[in-house]
């Protein structure tokens, strides 16, 4: 990791008020990526990860708390300036059946943002949309079609494509590969990884797949219920959580494998409404460890070996 | 599986098809299918490989006039000892069947509750309508499902209405509602899909547990090979309509003898193993292509157009399923040569 962060996130939070009730959606989130890496935020529903990442492009505004690209303050940005920082940092959707429009042709689509950024003739946008297409595998002449003409797998690529077309530094790719079949998937993470390195891309890979996440991500954050539990570098992640709620994560995961060993760590219980949470530690109620303790504070989140964080007070674990 | 049991579900030459716009596509093209007492099977397979559409002529319930079983049967073996051929039975005839001696659970619970009516009352009704229960005992009955499921408090929680339960208790209710005349046979279509990964794993060590206590038969439609290893005995692997792999899941997945299976496995990225991977700078090994739309099927082995061990002859005629060995069945002309 280089000494300059690229995207400074500090204190991040987002609350809504549902009849009445306070919802803390997000609650202190803080995180650094260094350019050209790409880290992956994992949880469960209700986590914040896409949330975290919606705000990150102002796509939701953040209740509070700072978010800065490449030494831009970006949440005091007025609509017109995130508008021309908006090209430097793009957003892949999970649903693609969702997120192209029926209505326009590639052509269209992939072309809309060079449109409103004012970029180049008709003639050089086309020829940027072909190009885009060019790098996520599929046929330029796909411009002249329209999205139902694709397949799911294909029409992620035009997803990523649309992405590509401004040349942006920073992406968020949010579930990108959760709608497509096994099959197809893994075609999808090949182009992504390779697309990353060859473009230099900085990244933050939103998923609730933790094997995905571990091939593609070089540092993991770990959310429950809005808050961070864990940091980690991915492999130290996988090979040594350290956590209670990350190493409930992972043995929860169901391995094809039949000779894996099966020491399954089930969880109790539901995770929390954020209408009610838990006072102290959110995951004290689901913990396996938990202590009286857990209750009183919320643990902060801190660093126990270079570039290993956690929020959990339990230290005489392992 | 115990050769000795006889299968309470025995599907034989099923054909399932339906009219489109396009004109008639066949779904499921010649399933044969056992399952026995107390055994697992998973069926599983991507979209449009018709292991929903099986589940769903199983139970008899494709839409009318646009799904139908065009050929083969399903043999089922009742809890009087008669075995019906489930195809043949009329309406009538099935919902007497249906949540009775068939169990059933889908993935989305929300959708398989109704939410004008509380819990308690859902899974009370089929105890009243096919045991003849009044409507104390029908409730007492649904309380101890519940609490049999894992709902704590499960006499406040019979009160309560879908709503009112998270994603992890619905699927519990809607397994106890499945339970509550003693099936024989429990059929549950990707009935963790739709869950959070620590709920899921909750879901399937029940599953387990209530299938072994119960002896039921369980047939266990899936996507995920994950799920499938730790919930079944035997797997059959489908693509296009067609079991292409079938045997015991460990069998089949140390040992993979159908190109797709062997796809499929390798194109998962493993936890633990991405880092080295990643690393070493491995790609993820997908299958290539898509999968083939069913109005417009390849020649021969529909899988031919991806694989890697196609040759002229796969593109002549789709290869039978032939055996590996005595438990384990390949529908691959090559798989003498397929290997991890």
């Amino acid at each position: 990791m280089s000494a300059a962060p690229f995207l400074v996130v500090r204190d991040l939070a987002k609350h809504y008020v549902s009849r009445g009730k306070r919802l803390n959606i997000l609650e202190g989130i803080s995180f650094e990526i260094a350019k050209g890496e790409v880290v992956g935020l994992v949880g469960e529903s209700g986590s914040g990860k896409t949330t975290i990442g919606r705000s990150v492009l102002r796509l939701v505004e953040p209740s509070s708390g700072s978010v800065t690209f490449d030494g831009t303050e970006l949440t005091t940005l007025s609509a017109a300036q995130m508008r021309r920082t908006r090209p430097r940092m793009q957003y892949i959707f999970q649903d693609p059946f969702a997120s192209l429009s029926p209505r326009m042709t590639i052509g269209e689509i992939l072309t809309e943002g060079l449109n409103i950024q004012g970029i180049g003739t008709r003639k050089d946008r086309l020829d940027r949309a072909r190009t885009a297409l060019e790098q996520v595998d599929l046929p330029a002449e796909a411009v002249n079609r329209y999205a139902h003409e694709f397949s799911g797998g294909q029409r992620q690529r035009i997803g990523i494509a649309r992405a590509l077309t401004l040349a942006p530094e920073f992406i968020v790719a949010d579930e990108p590969v959760s709608a497509l079949d096994v099959s197809i998937q893994a075609q999808v993470i090949n182009l992504l990884r390779d697309l990353q390195q060859r473009l230099g891309l900085t990244m933050l890979f939103i998923s609730h797949d933790l094997a995905v996440v571990e091939y593609i991500c070089d540092r993991v954050i770990v959310l429950y219920l809005g808050r961070i539990m864990e940091i980690a570098p991915s492999a130290d992640l996988y090979a040594r959580p350290q956590h209670p709620y990350t190493r409930a994560l992972l043995s929860a995961i169901p391995s094809p494998d039949p000779d894996a060993q099966r020491n399954r760590q089930i969880l109790k219980g539901d995770i929390p409404s954020p209408a009610n949470p838990p006072s102290g530690c959110v995951f004290r109620t689901r913990c396996p460890v938990a202590l009286e303790a857990c209750a009183h504070t919320v643990p902060e989140l801190r660093e126990i070996a270079p570039g290993r964080f956690k929020a959990c007070i339990r230290d005489d674990l392992n | 599986m115990d050769k000795r049991l006889e299968p309470i579900l025995d599907i034989h030459g099923l054909r399932t098809i339906f009219r489109t716009r396009g004109g008639e596509i066949t779904a499921v093209n010649g399933l044969d299918l056992a399952v026995a007492a107390g055994e697992t099977v998973a069926l599983v397979g991507e979209s449009g490989s018709g292991k929903s559409v099986t589940s769903l002529s199983v139970m008899r319930l494709l839409t009318r006039n646009v799904g139908s079983i065009a050929a083969g049967s399903i043999r089922f073996k009742s809890k009087d000892g008669a075995v019906r051929d489930l195809v043949t039975l009329d309406e009538e005839q099935m919902r007497r069947i249906r949540g009775n001696e068939i169990g059933m659970v889908f993935q989305e619970p929300m959708s398989s509750l109704n939410p004008v009516f509380t819990v308690g009352d859902q899974i009370a009704e089929p105890i009243r309508i096919h045991r003849g229960a009044d409507r104390k005992s029908a409730m007492d009955v649904a309380v101890a499902l519940l609490d049999q499921v894992g709902i704590p408090d499960a006499r406040r929680r019979a009160g309560q209405y879908p709503h009112e339960l998270s994603g992890g208790m619905r699927q519990r209710a809607t397994i106890a509602m499945a339970l509550a005349c003693d099936p024989t046979l429990l059929i549950a279509d990707e009935p963790t899909t739709a869950l959070d990964v620590t709920i899921q794993a909750q879901i399937l060590d029940l599953l387990l547990k209530l299938q072994r206590e119960r002896g039921m038969g369980m047939l266990f439609v899936t996507h995920n090979l994950g799920v499938v290893a730790e919930i079944a005995h035997r797997v059959a692997v489908m693509y296009a309509g067609r079991i292409v792999e079938e045997g015991p899941v460990a069998e089949v997945f140390r040992n993979p003898r159908h190109p797709y299976t062997l796809g499929l496995l390798a194109s998962m990225p493993r936890l633990g193993d991405a880092t080295r991977m990643k690393q070493a700078g491995e790609q993820l090994a997908a299958i290539p292509g898509v999968v083939p739309s069913l109005a417009d099927m390849p020649d021969g082995c529909a899988f031919s157009p991806r694989c890697l061990y196609a040759i002229d002859a796969c593109r002549q005629a789709v290869p039978p399923l032939l055996a590996v060995n005595a438990m384990h069945r390949s529908r691959c002309i090559r798989w003498q040569e397929v290997s991890r």
